[in-house]
Parts: C-alpha cells; structure tokens; sequence
C-alpha cells in the first residue's frame, strides 16, 4: 500500500530528496562556488520532472488515503510550474553572479518552494494543502529577503513573512471550521457535508475564510497590499518568479478546494470570487497608472492578471478551468518574457528598473524594443497577440455561466490596463532622442527567452501550440 | 479548398513586412531607400495579384465566393471569402496602398520601420473586409489598431502621443464592447460563421435590463455593442472626437490609409453585422441613427467652415460625408445602401486624394495653416488644377464621383424620412461653402506672402501619384455602373433579407409599406 502511495508522489520525493542532498553537499564544499553548477543541475531536473509528469498519462489516481491527488488538472498545473521555474532559475544566473548574489541557497530554497507548489495542486485534504502551502510560502519568504544588506529586500521578506502569517492564520481557521462542521479534513468528505445547496453556515465561514488565505495568496484585491512592495524589494531575478510558478500553484489550489471540497455549493462562492476578480482587474488597472517603477508596475499587472484568471475559476464550470488554466499558460509565458526584458535593463551595470530609463529604447535597441512591444501588446490583450485569446477564454467562461456583467467590467477594465502598456511603448518609441541610452548588456540567456517569448505571442494564434487540447483534458479531471 | 488567393493577397504585405525586418539592415540614405522601393515593389504586386480576385468573381452571385476555410481553436475558424459588398473595399485598399508608399517617399526618420508598419496594415485591413469567421474579423479589426497607433505616434507632428492615446483607447473602448456582443451571439447561436450567422435569428423579445424596457431585447443589446465599436469607427457624431486629433497629428501618408479605408470599416461593419444579424435591432435603433447622421452631415459641416487647419477641415469634412453613408445603410434600400457602398469608395478616393494634397504643400511649406497660404495658383498651376478637382468632388460636382454617392444615399433616405433628407441636402449646400472657401484662401488670389515666393509645383511622381486617383474619380463619376453592377446583387439580397426578416418579426411594415 505504503509502496503504493509512493510511487505516486515519487517526482516530489526526488525533488525533495535533490534539495536536501545538494544542500548538504554544497555545505562541505565550499558553499557558494558549487552555486552556479546549481542552478543548472537544479533547472534540468525541473525540466526533466516537467517532460516526467508529461508522460505519465494514466487516470486520475490519490494517494494516502485521498490526501494526494494526482489527476490530469494537478499534471497540467506542475508542468507549467516546473518549466517556468526552470526558465526563471536559468534566467537568474548571470544576473545574480554578476551582482554577487547568487548563493548556492538559492536554488535549493526554489526546489523546495516547488515541492510545495506540487504538494498544493496536488492537495486532497486540508491537512496536505497546509503543508504544501507553507512549505512554500516559508521558502518563499526567505527567497524575498535574498539580498541581506539591502534594506528594501529585508523590508520585502519581512512584510511578505507577517502578511503571510496572517493569510495563513486566517486560512487555518477557516480549515478548523470546515472540519468542525464536516467532521473530516478531506475533500471528499467536506464536499459530502456541505451537500448540494444549503450547507451549513459554520462551513460557509470556512468557505469564506479559507478563500481569504488563498486570495492573498493569488494577491487578489483586498488581499494585495504586500505584492507591489515584495516585487519592488526582491531582486528582480526573484520577482520573476515571484510573477510566475507560485501564482500558478496559488490558483491551482484554488479552483482545486474549490472544486474538490466546495464543488457542490457552486452558487455560494462563485460570487465571492466573482467580486474578488471584479476588485483585482480594476485595481490592478487603475492603480498601475501611476506608476513609475517597472517592477511596481508589473505587479499591478499581475494583481489585475489574477483578477481575469479568477474570472475563469468564478464561472465554476470544466470551460471556466480550461479557461483559467490557457490564462495562466499563456500570463507565465508573457510574464518570463517581460521579466528577461526587465533584467536586461542595466545603466553603467547597475539594474535600473525606472520607466524613463527606457526612453527611445527602440533606436538604441531596436530588437529587445520590439520583442518589449510585442509582449507589452499581449498583455494587454490587444490582438492579434496570444494575451488576447487567454481573455478570450474568460470572458467565454463567464459568459457562459450568466457573469456576462463581470464580463463586461473585465472588457472595460482591459482598456484601462491597455493605457499602462502603452505607456511603456510610448516610452520606447515615441521620444526625442538622447544619448544617455541602457547598456548593451550581454545576455544571450536573458535576450533568447525574451524573443523566444514574443515570438510565442504572434506565432502562437495558429494553434496555442496545442494546450487547448490538453486543457480541456485537464479540466475534465476536476470538474466532473 | 481549391484556391488559396485570398489569403495570398491578404499576407502577402505581412511577408514582405517579415522580409524586411529580418533582411534590411542599415541607417544611411541607401538602405532607406531600398526599404521604400521593396515595399513599394510589395503593395504594387499585391495589388497586381489582387485583380486576380477582381477578375474571378462572379456578379452575378450575391453570396460569398472564393471561400477559404480551416479548423482553428475554441470552435473557430479560419475563414475568408469576398462577396460583392466586400470585394471593392479589398480593391479599394490595395490600390490606394501603392499610392500611399509613393505618397511617403520623402520620410527621413527610421524609414524601414516606417514601411513595416503600412506593410502589416494593409495586411490587417485586407484580413478585415475578408474575415468570414466573427473572431477572426474581431482580430483584423483590433489589430490594425497597432500599426495605426505607432505611425501617428513615431511619425506624428508635434502632438502626437496625445492624439496616438486618444486613437488607441476610443477606437479600443468601443471595439471591446463588440466582442462581449460576439461572445454572446458565439453563445447563442453555437458558431461565429459569418454566413450562417446572417441567416440566424437572434432573441428579439423585449426585455428588461437594470430596470429599462428594451425593445427588441437581445437584438437591440447586441446592436448597441457593435454600434459602439462602428460608431467610433465610422466615426459618428458625438463619438468623432478622435478622428481630427488622429488627423492632424498623422503624417500624409497616416491620414490618407485613415480616411480612405480604416473610416470605411465602420461602414462595412454596419452592412455585414448589423443589418442583416440584427434586423430588429436595427429597425428599432434606426432614427437614432438618422438623427445622429444629420447631425453628423450639418454640425461637422459648420465646424468644418471655421478651422484653421487644412487638415482638421478635411477631417471635419469625412465625417460629416460618413454621415450620408449612415444614412444610407440605415435607409436600408437598395438605393441607400448602393449608395453608402459608392460613397464609400469614392470618399476613399477623395477624401485620400484631399490629404496628398495637403501632404504636397506641407512638405513645401512645413505648416497646415491656412492662413499661412494664398495664391498658389500662381506658382503651381497644376496642383492647382489638381486641388481644383477634387474640392469639386468633394462637395459632390456631377461628373464626379462625390456627386453619385451624395445623390443616391439622399434617394434613398427620401424614400424613408423625408425629414432627414431635408437636413442631409442642406449639408450638400455647406459642403460647397467650406471645400470651396478653403480652395479660395489658398489657391486663388494673388501671391502676396513673401515666403511663397519659390514655392515649386509638383514634381513627377506627385503628379504620378495623383493620376489614379484622378481618373477612377472621374472615371466612377461619369460611368458609376462599373461599381453598382458588382455591388448590386450582393446589397439585392441584403435588402430582402432584412425586411423578410423584419415582416418575419412582425415589424416590417412601415419600411415594407414604403419600399
């Protein structure tokens, strides 16, 4: 039996097996010299895990007694988590070297923080979804005050850490409620005792309160308060990731207690994600407009970005899934590439990370400006770029599910957000001319994933390179 | 699937735009002026190859012909086809394209770039007038925003990022609120064919929404949403504002794609959304729309008399001739819309020929004022005959091709409301006042402004770039049956359809009673 199980959660194992033996490895010998080996091992075996679970298309199986799940929705949502950390991890390297920065901590705290990103959108109880959530969020917090003389990075870490004590208190609490009333901490049981309509109202707290825990996870509106300043103060490589594979985990786990544990009772959250979505798309426009440090800027874009995959996750149907699980593919994909723009972003070496410091970008840098446009236009979801039909999809979704107001508001809170992105392009393409241009740094890594990127964003409209298929698959697994 | 000439005609210029990213290399003078002859090479061929389409369609056919289809994603398509209502915009924008590169030989600044951005519209605006498929019309629609965006905002004059904002985020706002209307007709009937579409009968049970009684219910919803995105498109009075900001600001050769087609997909939108997916929608919302027009025709006439700018009167003047197309499309008759069709392209001749004319003594003179001009005549005698021809074509000269489009929309619109026909004729007269006031202040009278003492005609390839533009002009003016027998099938069925479609919903009669 135990063998069993095992097998199941045997790419966490390893993974979690690789952290613990490089971490002692690298203490005897010689600590930060063996760090950017590191990195390298420690991306290809997230690729490798990644191509792994790729393969593996048996049905949906749980392990420990319902407490792991590992269902086609779980394999989709690790395979867009370890790919964008492998890119993000690779794409850190030179910057991190160059700044002295790169300890041999640092990839290993990635491995472990994946762990639990796993262990999250594998969860099939409360008890294992606490686990996975912690383990990331403390690897997380130690990520974020990374840099330890800078007092910003600090901040980052320290605020990160007490806000997320908070969500997670909020979140036990509210998984105390749901097993007082249900008697059980596993899904299947949950989502028995809450029954078809009218569930009892101590679970209804649980509900609303374990969404508050994952919300300020997902960073969305009115649990947002620490994302600009985390990604303000972390250094940028960290912000990258930041943007990218713990938002996946986060909605992972969302649509999965959701679904999985609250399945029956539809009508009863899907306003409050509703609102949530409603909240985030408008902040994240609106507050993006002011802002003047690209890092800032981006995660307000991130919050509104959240509230549109949210969008997808409140229609509460296998669509509104699929939906949401195209969104975060194609949010990840945009977001790496910006990221690789903004950490070639160097005056005289030194990161700079001010909007104007793009001025006339594109006759100095012709290539990275266009690149730079092409994402820019993705993001906000204007066609014929990819980012449009991630919106696309929502917008379907809820739709369908009689949220055509919350459509409408999403479209309308698009068109706001597009006045941030051009800015941007204003910024690249519309000045006078100067000398004071960015560096010519060289970064074939950071200038490949950034083409690479953009050049997904146009060539992608043929087909989605096929996730549509595979989305759907993966919907189907949650949503029965 | 047996031919792929659409979708050649349509990527053709996109390829060419690809080519020389990826090829063309270099600042200097020589490698600006390899960028400007390929693309030039680029639109001309595909104008050539686009004849081709000319030549195999069929008049006589009113349905879509040459079809081209494909699976996509989300239940999608990837279809393309032309019908006698489309066809003549797909020529209208190849033809003008070449002109257009011609027009823009003296640009200096990052040339390539230049030629890459008109490359991908004309790829876009082509893609527009073929797409069979809502999303994929949606996606051409939208993404000729980009282009347009950074040509007024890397080329532009001297306040150009604010009128680049003020285009991208109307022309957006309206388009978005389209595509809610498109997810709810994918929705509704299962399919964003657009043919199959046509023939659906979308809910037109009344209903209410926040408390307001809307007659035609979903019909008149959807209308609204696409109204929104053509209005701002077209553009329509009070949602017009863009249109002479966008204008001055563009360069010459900005302005001229601007009126001669991007205005016309407002237009298109009009005939192959609105009207026949939405019949009862249309029927209910169609005196706002008459009422609009003839505010669009008197009221830009007016503003149009007191600028100041050669290019914000012009602007002035497209919009108040859109309002006849409206007008027109909403007469929904045979001669209405005949109408609208002609005035369409013809406006595209005129209206483009109007801003080359301005483009050729800014280029001079390096100013739009007025003021700043008198007495041309003078020292270009043939721009002046140039000028001459096609102020008379815009205030609609018999003869010319301003004249049939004017006369068979006010026909038209005379057999539905006589009313506005009587304020639509008046815009006619107010037509004549600005075109004809402007042509005095700056061509006639003597030379007295010292700085125009050396002013130099026309050189060749201004004169070159005129020549079509004068003779389809003169051309459509005196045998307008060239267009109206491609075009007259199509726009046949497209009546019928609609008020079979009207008498089917039981409200049909007043327009049938007075067709």
């Amino acid at each position: 039996m135990i063998q069993a199980d095992l097998n199941i959660i045997l790419p966490e194992v390893i993974l979690s097996l690789y952290a613990m033996l490089a971490l002692v490895g690298a203490v005897y010998s010689g600590k930060d010299k063996l760090a950017p080996l590191l990195v390298w091992l420690t991306a290809g075996l997230f690729a490798l895990l990644a191509f792994w679970i790729a393969g593996s298309t048996g049905p949906s199986q749980t392990a420990f007694g319902g407490m792991f799940v590992d269902d086609g929705f779980a394999r989709f949502a690790k395979i867009m988590i370890l790919i964008s950390a492998a890119v993000v991890l690779v794409m850190s390297q030179e910057y991190m070297l160059r700044r002295n920065l790169l300890r041999f901590e640092y990839p290993l705290l990635i491995a472990l923080a994946l762990v639990g990103m796993m262990m999250m959108v594998s969860a099939g109880d409360l008890m294992s979804l606490y686990m996975g959530l912690e383990l990331q969020s403390l690897s997380l917090y130690v990520i974020a005050s990374l840099r330890r003389d800078s007092v910003k990075s600090t901040e980052a870490g320290l605020k990160y850490f007490v806000l997320g004590a908070l969500s997670s208190g909020l979140l036990l609490y509210g998984a105390s409620l749901c097993y007082g009333y249900s008697g059980t901490t596993l899904f299947s049981g949950i989502i028995a005792a809450a029954g078809d309509h009218h569930a009892p109202l101590g679970l209804l707290l649980g509900l609303v309160l374990i969404s508050s825990g994952l919300a300020f996870k997902v960073s969305a509106v009115p649990f947002h308060m620490w994302t600009p300043d985390v990604y303000e103060g972390a250094p940028t490589p960290i912000t990258a990731f930041f943007a990218t594979a713990p938002k996946v985990a986060a909605i992972g786990l969302f649509a999965r207690v959701m679904h999985d544990a609250f399945g029956g009772i539809t009508a009863d959250w899907q306003q409050i994600i509703a609102l949530l979505s409603l909240l985030s798309m408008f902040l994240g426009s609106i507050a993006a407009i002011g802002q003047t440090n690209i890092k800032r800027l981006m995660a307000y874009s991130s919050i509104a970005h959240m509230g549109y995959a949210l969008m997808g996750l409140a229609a509460g149907t296998a669509f509104g899934i699929q939906a949401l699980l195209i969104y975060m593919a194609i949010y990840v994909t945009m977001s790496i590439g910006t990221f690789a723009f903004i950490l070639l972003m160097e005056k005289d070496g030194q990161p700079v990370t001010d909007i104007s410091a793009l001025h006339m970008l594109s006759r100095a840098h012709p290539g990275r400006a266009i690149a730079m446009l092409v994402l820019l236009f993705s993001l906000a979801g204007v066609p014929p770029m990819v980012g449009f039909f991630g919106k696309l999809y929502v917008l379907r979704a809820a739709y369908d599910a009689g949220l055509a107001w919350l459509a409408l508001a999403g479209v309308i809170a698009s068109v706001i957000g597009a006045f941030y992105y051009l800015r941007i392009v204003f910024y690249m393409y519309f000045g006078d001319d100067q000398d004071d241009n960015l560096d010519r740094t060289r970064a074939p890594v950071l200038q490949t994933v950034l083409f690479v990127s953009a050049l997904i964003m146009v060539v992608g409209i043929a087909n989605l390179f096929g996730i549509e298929g595979a989305a759907e698959a993966a919907a189907a697994t949650l949503v029965r | 699937m047996d031919s792929l000439l659409l979708s050649i005609v349509t990527f053709a210029p996109a390829l060419s735009a690809v080519i020389l990213l990826i090829f063309a290399r270099g600042e200097d003078e020589a490698a600006a002026l390899v960028a400007k002859r390929f693309a030039l090479f680029a639109t001309g061929a595909t104008f050539l190859i686009s004849l081709l389409i000319l030549a195999q369609f069929n008049p006589a056919d009113p349905g879509f012909q040459m079809v081209e289809e494909a699976e996509w994603l989300l239940g999608l398509q990837y279809k393309m086809g032309v019908d006698g209502i489309s066809i003549l915009f797909v020529m209208l924008t190849t033809f003008m394209m070449p002109l257009v590169i011609a027009a823009s030989w003296g640009v200096k600044t990052r040339v390539k770039e230049y030629m890459i951005a008109f490359l991908l519209l004309e790829t876009l605006m082509l893609g527009v007038f073929m797409a069979l498929d809502l999303v994929l019309f949606y996606l051409f629609f939208e993404a000729g925003l980009i282009p347009m965006f950074l040509i007024i905002g890397i080329w532009g004059g001297s306040d150009r990022v604010y009128a680049s904002f003020k285009f991208f985020l109307y022309t957006f706002l309206g388009s978005v609120l389209m595509l809610i209307a498109m997810i709810a007709m994918f929705a509704q009937a299962g399919t964003t064919d657009i043919p199959t579409l046509m023939i659906h009968e979308f809910d037109f049970a009344d209903m209410n929404v926040l408390g307001i009684h809307v007659v035609g219910g979903m019909q008149t919803l959807m209308f609204l949403a696409f109204f929104a995105s053509f209005a701002v498109k077209m553009p329509m009075w009070p949602v017009h504002t863009w249109l002479p900001d966008a204008h001055v600001q563009a360069p010459t050769a900005g302005s001229v794609v601007l009126a001669a087609i991007l205005l016309k997909m407002g237009g298109y939108g009009f005939l192959r959304f609105s009207l026949p997916m939405f019949p009862v929608g249309s029927e209910v919302m169609t005196n706002f729309v008459f009422v609009l027009s003839a505010i669009a025709i008197v009221y830009t006439s007016l503003v149009a008399l007191v600028q100041e700018d050669m290019k914000k009167l012009i602007a002035y003047s497209s919009v108040a001739h859109m309002g006849y197309v409206t007008m027109g499309i909403f007469a929904a008759n045979q001669q209405g819309i005949d109408g609208a069709i002609f005035q369409m392209l013809s406006h595209g001749f005129i209206s483009g020929a109007l801003f080359l004319c301005v483009g050729v003594i800014y280029d001079r003179m390096h100013t739009r004022e007025i003021d700043a001009y008198g007495g041309l005549v003078n020292r270009m005698p043939a721009y002046a005959a140039i000028f001459m021809l096609f102020t008379m074509a815009n205030v609609g000269l018999p003869g010319t091709s301003g004249f049939v489009g004017e006369f068979l929309t006010l026909v038209g619109i005379f057999k539905v409301n006589t009313w506005v026909a009587l304020f639509a004729t008046s815009g006619v007269i107010l037509s004549a006042a600005y075109a004809l006031w402007l042509y005095r202040r700056v061509v006639m009278g003597d030379l007295i402004k010292e700085s125009l003492r050396s002013i130099t005609d026309m050189s060749f390839r201004e004169r070159v770039v005129f020549a079509p533009l004068v003779v389809m002009t003169i051309l459509l003016g005196v045998y307008p049956a060239l267009v109206l027998d491609l075009i007259g099938p199509s726009v046949e069925a497209l009546v019928s359809n609609y008020q079979t479609a009207l008498l089917d919903a039981g409200r049909g009669t007043q327009i049938a009673a007075s067709h």
